[in-house]
């Protein structure tokens, strides 16, 4: 298991869920798959597919209307799949936490591996969370 | 069944082989992409990685699909390219040609070009189905000039469609490409090749932001692994039947074998800026491309083959 979560490691193919977002952090993650970061020397890919994904990129604070379907996307991604919840939406909510629309809690949603604070977080951030990540699965 | 047949589909020039290459020059062309990018580049056995990575994971397979499509798609692929990369390169480093011709080699590319519209068409993905409708247009397109170009060889060696006679041709009159009916039938042979890649600028069945990944959305896991493998080993299959066509072959003794090494690699090099300097072409756009200026291109190098030049 050691062998195959290095080469999982070594791999991540990236999936960008937008669950309501105010659509900065998506444009911070944009900026993160552009070639001035270049993340694809640790073998980083943005996919378009679900199905391709090891990865979900969760932006934004999960409302009611979109929670079956980030549930559902997450359903869709061969398992082991990874949530990193990017923003601090997904964190803690931010200040949309007393919203009406809200979900109460976001890990009824979908489980979340990864928050990277920030409003939007930085590339660098986003960078540092991906490689704490990989520096879990390598053990 | 000797053991020899058995040493050549399963481990040179057969599957190992073509594999290894295959990922090998799928690294040479991220690599190089990169570099025209200003970036850096993956790392050299990244291909390696997204395999065996891909290997492990969840096959899920879609409900509303034809799932014995979906699963046998991708493995009836892989077989058909081992068996091209087979033929093509016990031809191409041996000179034996065990009963395969040009002929049968065409039906197995066209076979798996195929396979790409059954997979893509097996599940009830409405962007899957799609991506197969594409890749059929993409597939009348890039025939035609295919075929043309590849009798250019064949008249020229004597109207003989074996592999050893057009390799024992260019043995004796020298490479076709330095004739004029030789070099422009490479050169409409290489941008069929691309099509029949679907590779950019002919990238059309995976249209990414347009039809998100095409006949290969529904696919994930082992069968997707299949799939980017197959991708892969065509990096192999069709350079070396290039090479096989109108380089002059492969020899694999002393000098012959570092300028085998130089055709692959000026071919695939070749591959990867025609990929990197053009935009996606519209479907219509291609197969006018194809039909009328690449066709009419063939016929001329034909006639001029018959005329000897």
């Amino acid at each position: 298991m050691g062998w195959y979560n290095r080469r999982l490691a070594k791999s991540l193919w990236v999936f960008h869920v937008s669950a309501s977002p105010c659509n900065n952090c998506d444009i911070e993650i944009l900026d993160l798959l552009t070639p001035r970061y270049d993340v694809e020397r640790f073998g980083i890919k943005l996919v378009g597919s679900v199905r391709h994904a090891d990865v979900l990129l969760v932006t934004g604070v999960i409302n009611e209307k979109v929670a079956p379907r980030v549930r559902r996307l997450y359903e869709q991604a061969p398992k082991p799949v990874f949530v990193v919840g990017v923003g601090t939406c997904p964190t803690s909510g931010c200040c949309f936490k007393e919203s009406y629309n809200t979900v109460q809690r976001r890990e009824d949603v979908i489980p979340f591996n990864v928050y990277v604070e920030g409003c939007p977080p930085k590339p660098e951030a986003m960078i540092d969370a991906i490689v704490k990540l990989m520096g879990v699965l390598n053990g | 069944m000797t053991a020899q047949t058995l040493f050549d589909f399963f481990v040179f020039p057969g599957i190992v082989f073509t594999a290894v290459l295959g990922l090998l020059a799928g690294w040479v062309d991220r690599k190089v992409s990169a570099r025209f990018q200003y970036r850096v580049g993956p790392p050299l056995f990244q291909n390696f990685n997204d395999l065996f990575k891909l290997l492990g994971k969840e096959t899920i397979l879609v409900r509303t699909g034809v799932r014995w499509l979906f699963i046998a798609a991708p493995l009836a692929g892989f077989a058909v390219l081992s068996l091209a990369a087979t033929s093509v390169g016990t031809a191409l480093f041996f000179g034996r040609t065990s009963g395969t011709d040009l002929i049968v080699l065409m039906y197995l590319l066209m076979f798996y070009s195929v396979l790409i519209v059954l997979g893509g068409a097996s599940p009830g993905n409405v962007f899957s189905s799609l991506g197969a409708g594409r890749e059929v247009k993409l597939l009348l397109a890039d025939e035609l000039p295919f075929i043309l170009a590849c009798l250019v060889p064949v008249i020229r060696a004597g109207y003989k469609l074996d592999f050893g006679a057009i390799l024992a041709y260019q043995a004796g009159q020298g490479m076709l490409v330095a004739s004029v009916s030789g070099a422009v039938a490479f050169v409409v042979a290489l941008l069929a090749v691309q099509a029949k890649m679907a590779l950019p600028p002919f990238h059309i069945p995976e249209a990414e932001t347009e039809l998100v990944a095409g006949p290969f959305i529904e696919y994930g896991g082992p069968l997707l692994a299949f799939w980017k493998l197959n991708q892969f080993m065509m990096l192999v299959v069709f350079p070396f039947l290039l090479i096989l066509l109108f380089w002059g072959g492969f020899p694999l003794r002393g000098l012959g074998l570092l300028w085998g090494v130089l055709k692959y690699l000026l071919i695939l090099v070749l591959i990867i800026i025609v990929k990197n300097t053009n935009p996606r072409v519209r479907t219509d756009t291609a197969i006018a491309f194809f039909w009328k200026y690449l066709s009419p291109l063939a016929l001329a190098a034909v006639v001029l083959a018959v005329l000897g030049v």
